[in-house]
């Protein structure tokens, strides 16, 4: 029965995308609604032709096929978003490379925000989903909730990246950074993200275990807050059914504020909660140590959560936001400082103990550098938040450079901390094909990333002290393209670390490939059972 | 305190939570003093910026702070401070005649710096930040001695103030070249000849044969505004054609282009945009750069 509803919705979302592409009135929305006809298609046909399979009975084993499925697809969307990272970066230093062929297409402003939602919500995005499934079923000791629920969401996260990728390059979008998705995409986003609450929350009530472990108190943070940030941040009118373009209900300053609260705390709650939920658990496991204090994870935590949600006017300084959002907006974020490092501490200290690993394990080393690299970004941006320093450093490649140091250095690294760790694991192998390789993602990541914020560090403040310099009668004395000449060898720079960053991705995709291929199984021992702890 | 923590084996002397996930542990360690101690700081230095400045916002307005303090209000004042500055030299400089500004040391003082950060604002977008132009794409090139309508003072504040080929300012100076071959004005071979001739006649390498049959062509189509020998007239904008200086490019393809599509290159007025003292300053930095008349 289940089946055969399953094909009537398939077929009708299916018939409906054919019709929309019909109407359409923009082709982003057409290319769209071509890509729904065809994955209902491809759906229908699958649920067909797997009707009359038996279904696996498996209760007692832990569902990791969809943490699998998820570990390629990290992997994937981390090279594809690097990628067009570092080619955006060179379109920047050399601007011919925006090709005359390509514009309105492969241009800088198309790629920009298939480079920023690639890293962010596909690489992140999957990395967040693939090891939320992971570890709340370990701590909890139990299957995930819902059945296939965890597959839709998957899937789902993937219809959603191909949507936005072929809508941003064809010029859908709905011009909030971070949140260009159109009114479709955003609705599309609300189903899929529901239903990845709706698995982790059912799983959190089965655990086996009597409490909750601190990773899955971040994890639970991070979903509950995007699902509230994402549809306060999209509330928009659509302008036809048939059209991707829509009106946003707030306007102005308003408009403004409510895309900062979003935009920092996609970064406080995508970008560090999720993260230090997969920190929390990868961390320990890799370590084989115990978590340093119990009572500091409490304690960050719930200052982080009340903390995080007050710092957005912090990127309004000095516009027509007014002066009080200004203050609050500050002194959220200087005393987000030490709730921020409560989680660096915890990850450093874990280690305490275990430094000798270091010298033995590039999976842990890459861990602390991680750790290393959100600490010195949760300094960098209370102060950035300070209004005499943002003043310098608004609108400059500071920004950039500090951006960066987080999502390359803390994302980054610990996503591939968990990829190293996850997949000998997932596929039941005898550790990693090479460890050796591992140290030169290591070495190339970790020098990449320093050419990358150091050179945005040198332009960003010497771009600032370029605009404020004026004469004595208080005239400008540079223009505007006088900087952008001036950044050129560090856009250089910026391009190559960028490039060393992504040669280590490659090579992280190579060895976990050969990881699955190459390396011998382990003996069957039911791995995948799960026994409750005590 | 920090210090203490890090040399202190793990396990023994503080003990775990007694749960495990997975086999995940926690120990019962006390939070590291500094730790704590930072975050009050934070905090009351948080509190304390809320009460200098405003902050909490009520039913009509926001604590004000007791600073007083108030962004808007500071940048208010410091434009108030500049504008009192320099209120006297702005007036000294829109009550000179024009043509006396270059020539006036002190006016010049003033002119040149605030003309050339007017000019890196409005006008380097199209003229570049060193006011060179884009070569070959129609971007006129200020520091020269080629002038499309004329390098006086007066001329260069003129086209400033009212654009050129501005339809929405109907004191702006307007002229527009026939498309000699999108109009068929010219058949295809005959734009070809009066190619030749430009060549000729702008000095470059050419086809002799057609520059005969390209020089009548020329005097009967061209020759009205760009002058018998090509050297233009600046008074209704005919570009000079014997040098080697080019708006949209010399050579023969580019040439061939300009002749068949014509060109229109339009310039904005800036009345209202900039103020009087603002174009008069300038207007004496472009006159300044090396070609003024």
């Amino acid at each position: 029965m289940w089946d055969y509803t399953k094909l009537v919705v398939l077929g009708v979302i299916a018939v409906f995308a054919a019709i929309a592409t019909n109407y359409a009135w923009d082709l982003a929305y057409q290319v769209n609604a071509l890509v729904v006809m065809l994955a209902a298609a491809l759906t229908f046909l699958w649920t067909l032709r797997t009707m009359g399979e038996p279904k696996r009975a498996t209760p007692n084993e832990y569902l990791d096929g969809v943490v699998r499925a998820g570990v390629i697809a990290t992997t994937f969307w981390g090279v594809v978003g690097f990628l067009v990272g570092v080619w955006i970066a060179f379109q920047l230093a050399f601007p011919a490379l925006n090709f005359e062929w390509s514009q309105g297409i492969l241009n800088f402003g198309r790629l920009r925000p298939l480079h920023t939602s690639a890293v962010i919500f596909a690489f992140g995005g999957n990395a967040l989903i693939m090891s939320s499934f992971y570890i709340v079923q370990r701590t909890s000791a139990a299957r995930l909730w819902g059945g296939n629920l965890a597959w839709f969401v998957f899937w789902g996260w993937q219809l959603m990246i191909v949507l936005a990728a072929t809508s941003y390059v064809l010029g859908g979008t709905q011009s909030k950074e971070y949140a260009e998705t159109v009114w479709y995409i955003d609705w599309w986003i609300v189903v899929v993200w529901l239903s990845f609450l709706a698995v982790f929350m059912g799983t959190l009530i089965n655990r086996k275990e009597p409490h909750i472990y601190v990773a899955n108190w971040f994890l639970l943070a991070f979903i509950v807050t995007i699902a509230m940030l994402h549809v306060g941040n999209n509330l928009a009118i659509p302008v036809s059914i048939f059209s991707s373009q829509s009106v946003q209900v707030t306007a102005g300053v308003q408009d403004a504020m409510i895309q900062w609260w979003y935009g920092h705390n996609a970064v406080g709650f995508f970008l560090t909660a999720g993260f230090l939920g997969m920190m929390y658990y990868f961390i320990p496991k890799q370590a084989e140590r115990p978590v340093f204090s119990y009572k500091l994870s409490i304690i960050h935590f719930w200052a982080l959560i009340f903390l995080y949600i007050w710092a957005g006017p912090h990127h309004l300084h000095y516009t027509a936001l007014p002066d009080w959002a200004s203050t609050l907006g500050m002194t959220f974020s200087i005393m987000l400082w030490m709730p921020s490092w409560g989680g660096m501490i915890n990850g450093l200290m874990t280690l305490s103990g275990a430094w000798d690993k270091l010298r033995t394990d590039p999976i842990i080393r890459m861990m602390v550098v991680s750790v290393g690299f959100y600490g010195m970004s949760t300094f960098e941006g209370p102060m950035m938040s300070i209004k005499a320093v943002n003043s310098l450093s608004h609108y400059t490649d500071w920004t950039i450079g500090h951006v960066h140091s987080g999502a390359l250095g803390w994302n980054g690294m610990i996503t591939f901390g968990a990829l190293y760790f996850l997949t000998p694991r997932l596929w039941n192998r005898e550790g990693l094909y090479s460890l050796k390789l591992v140290s030169w993602h290591f070495w190339l990541a970790t020098i990449g990333i320093v050419l990358y914020a150091s050179s945005m560090w040198v332009t960003g403040i010497m771009e600032g002290l370029m605009w404020r310099e004026v004469d004595a009668n208080g005239f400008l004395v540079n223009a505007f393209a006088d900087t952008v000449a001036a950044k050129f060898p560090m856009y250089v720079v910026r391009g190559l670390g960028g490039g060393m960053f992504l040669i280590g991705a490659l090579i992280m995709a190579y060895n976990l490939w050969m990881t699955v291929r190459a390396q011998p199984a382990k003996a069957p021992v039911n791995a995948n059972n799960f026994v409750p702890a005590e | 305190m920090c210090a203490k923590q890090v040399t202190k084996k793990p396990n023994e002397p503080v003990g775990t939570t007694g749960h495990e996930w997975d086999g995940i542990e926690e120990l019962n360690n006390p939070m590291p003093r500094w730790w704590v101690w930072t975050f009050y700081a934070t905090i009351i230095w948080g509190v304390g910026y809320m009460i200098a400045y405003p902050a909490w916002p009520l039913i009509n307005g926001a604590t004000p702070g007791v600073l007083g303090a108030s962004t808007r209000a500071d940048v208010v004042k410091e434009i108030e401070r500049f504008d009192a500055a320099n209120a006297e030299i702005k007036a000294a400089l829109i009550a000179a005649p024009l043509a006396s500004i270059p020539t006036d040391t002190a006016l010049m003082a003033y002119a040149e710096p605030a003309g050339a950060s007017v000019f890196r604002t409005n006008c380097s977008t199209c003229h570049g930040s060193g006011a060179a132009g884009v070569e070959g794409k129609g971007y006129p090139n200020l520091l020269d001695d080629d002038w499309l309508w004329g390098g006086t003072i007066e001329d260069i504040h003129l086209t400033i103030t009212h654009g050129i080929r501005n339809t929405t300012d109907p004191d702006a100076r307007y002229s527009q070249m026939p498309a000699f071959g999108v109009d068929a004005v010219l058949e295809p071979a005959q734009i070809d000849a009066v190619v030749e001739h430009v060549l000729a006649i702008s000095g470059q390498e050419h086809d002799a044969t057609l520059t005969t049959e390209g020089a009548t062509l020329y005097a009967e189509n061209c020759a009205a505004c760009h002058m018998e020998a090509g050297e233009g007239d600046p008074t209704q904008g005919a570009p000079r054609l014997n040098d080697a200086i080019w708006l949209y490019g010399g050579s023969r393809e580019k040439i061939k282009e300009s002749i068949a599509n014509a060109r229109f290159g339009v310039m904005p007025g800036w009345t209202g945009r900039l103020s009087e003292d603002e174009i008069r300053a300038v207007a004496a930095y472009v006159h300044s750069r090396g070609g003024g008349q």
